[in-house]
């Protein structure tokens, strides 16, 4: 061989390689999909929507207490991250900028999106349910409003930087105070890529197990109050998985399924959103 | 008037993200305490975990903890080079696209179903290959690492794609090959970025709770193979956080989490602070 043709060889080997783990990858990728897809849709029947959990064997059970439970917690954690996180993101694109204050804050703050859940449900179980003496619903849309908070803020960052100057200063050229920019000018001019952060902040939640399970706890009753533990359906999804009942494990299939396409379905809006307004600039 | 509120609110709002991770870091503390002040160093030396007897030593939490992340970056790491390579340099703008977009999604599949798929699907066939329980390192590692692969590959493949093309160009004009490109020019450039992807990667890894806590089977002894049931810090927590009776036993969970907020802190700050802020540097 000469060294051109061990180039070329060594070339396609390589490239080959590469190609067959990109293959792997997916095949692994899609047989979590298949079997979810699968197991999900065979599990799927009306019984779900309308009955709430029973003790296994009863036929007549379903996710309804989950499905509420779920709506609520997350309704909760959206009303407590999204503000806080959207006021937060204002804050470092429009007022601290540069500062030190501000990139110390996206520092923090992107740690923190990366950090263990888990400790976040103990940090909260610390602080709220040890001295409410029991699990809440509080407890949990609290857990899962801190881990939105950075999503939202990093994204809100984001997309308020790319308004561009030239609009804000024609607003303060006609006079208007800065909160007045901000909210007539710079929101609507970024409020497309405010609506995306929103949705990957619930899809994100949405999908968090770990800090439900001493926060919220779980409950296989409907409830609608906040005080009491609140059945979720991540949770659910554990505690059926890990039944030894048939007929729960099922019910965790379709749980699964549900939970799944709910998140993916958010996470193609979102970027349908981001690519609709692109389109039209 | 009102602005000033607005920006009082806004700022507000923007400490409040320092004030929760340091009072996350305060409460942690507190309450691990009273298990500091038991066991000392014993805490995290000591495997010996029996609440029965108000003994708790987390040596063998950490440790699972440790090398299931091991496990799954051995894995991981490979494959996850091999897709980002493929989708920078290999693929086809379409099936770039398609396969870029898929890759995406299934990192914001919820870990929770990685785990259940791991324990009815996974767990069986490696009880078939190698005996035993089939719950243990072994399958936490896999399945961690086929959770973490689309977030790796992604990120690695963001990395990658910062290579100028003028610098591909001249390399290929010198009658480089495409893998001449790759390793010669494309991984020396964005060596620091890849390599704070993968410890990005690496972070959440360690903090994984649900994608593990179904297959690895929570006993709490050093194992002697990775075939063996063990445990890991978020394992424990997670099944034992709302089981705890006495506060000895609280406070050396709530140790488990501070230790567990350390590591990943640790991991994500080096990656972020040094690889790729060096990263961002360079390009």
């Amino acid at each position: 061989m000469t060294a051109v043709q061990k180039r070329v060889f060594i070339n396609k080997v390589a490239l080959t390689l590469s190609t067959l783990s990109a293959l792997i990858a997916l095949g692994f990728l899609f047989w979590i999909l298949g079997v979810l897809v699968m197991k999900g849709i065979s599990a799927l029947n009306w019984n779900i929507f309308i009955f709430d959990g029973a003790p296994p064997g009863n036929p007549e059970s379903g996710l309804k207490h989950a499905l509420v439970g779920q709506a609520i917690l997350i309704g909760m954690a959206t009303a407590i991250g999204v503000p806080l996180g959207i006021l937060a993101g204002t804050y470092l694109s429009e007022y601290g900028k540069n500062s030190k204050l501000a990139h110390t804050i996206r520092d923090i703050s992107d740690i923190m999106m990366s950090a263990p859940s888990i400790v976040i449900g103990a940090f909260v179980y610390a602080i709220v349910v040890m001295p409410m003496g029991h699990f809440s619903a509080w407890a949990g849309a609290i857990a899962l409003g801190i881990i939105m908070i950075p999503v939202i803020l990093r994204t809100t960052d984001d997309m308020l930087q790319l308004v561009p100057g030239e609009l804000r200063e024609a607003a303060f050229a006609l006079g208007a105070p800065k909160y007045k920019v901000i909210l007539s000018v710079v929101y609507r001019g970024a409020k497309a890529g405010i609506l995306t952060g929103v949705l990957l902040g619930i899809a994100r939640v949405g999908g968090e197990t770990a800090p439900l399970l001493f926060t919220s706890f779980n409950d296989n009753f409907f409830t609608t109050d906040l005080n009491e533990a609140m059945p979720s359906l991540t949770v659910t999804i554990f505690n059926y998985a890990t039944s030894p009942y048939e007929d729960w494990q099922q019910l965790g299939w379709a749980a699964a399924f549900i939970l799944s396409m709910f998140i993916l379905g958010l996470n193609i809006l979102g970027r349908l959103i981001l690519l609709a307004t692109k389109k039209r600039k | 008037m009102i602005d000033k509120i607005y920006f009082n609110t806004a700022r507000l709002s923007a400490l409040f993200v320092l004030v929760i991770v340091a009072w996350i870091f305060v409460v942690l503390f507190n309450h691990s305490l009273e298990a500091m002040h038991t066991f000392g160093l014993d805490f995290i030396t000591k495997d010996e975990w029996a609440p029965n007897l108000d003994k708790f030593g987390a040596y063998a939490a950490i440790l699972g903890s440790i090398i299931s992340t091991f496990l799954a970056m051995l894995l991981a790491v490979p494959i996850a080079i091999g897709v980002a390579i493929f989708l920078s340099e290999i693929a086809h703008d379409k099936i770039k696209g398609f396969f870029g977009v898929s890759v995406e999604l299934l990192a914001a599949i919820p870990s929770v179903i990685y785990g259940m798929w791991g324990l009815f699907f996974f767990v069986p066939i490696i009880r078939d290959i190698f005996g035993g329980l089939g719950i243990g390192l072994l399958a936490a590692g896999i399945v961690l690492a086929i959770m973490i692969l689309p977030f790796m590959a992604a990120v690695t493949r963001d990395a990658m794609n910062t290579t100028p093309d003028i610098l591909k160009e001249s390399a290929y004009a010198l009658g480089g090959t495409q893998w001449d490109v790759i390793k010669d020019i494309i991984i020396p450039y964005a060596k620091a970025g890849i390599i704070g992807s993968l410890i990005l990667a690496l972070g959440r890894a360690i903090g994984e709770t649900m994608a593990v806590t179904f297959v690895m089977g929570n006993v709490h002894h050093v194992p002697k193979s990775i075939l063996d049931p063990t445990t890991s810090i978020p394992v424990t927590l997670a099944n034992e956080f709302s089981e705890a009776d006495s506060s000895l036993y609280f406070s050396s969970l709530f140790g488990l989490a501070l230790t567990l907020l350390i590591m990943s802190f640790v991991v994500i700050a080096v990656a972020k602070f040094y690889f790729l802020r060096k990263a961002r540097k360079t390009s």
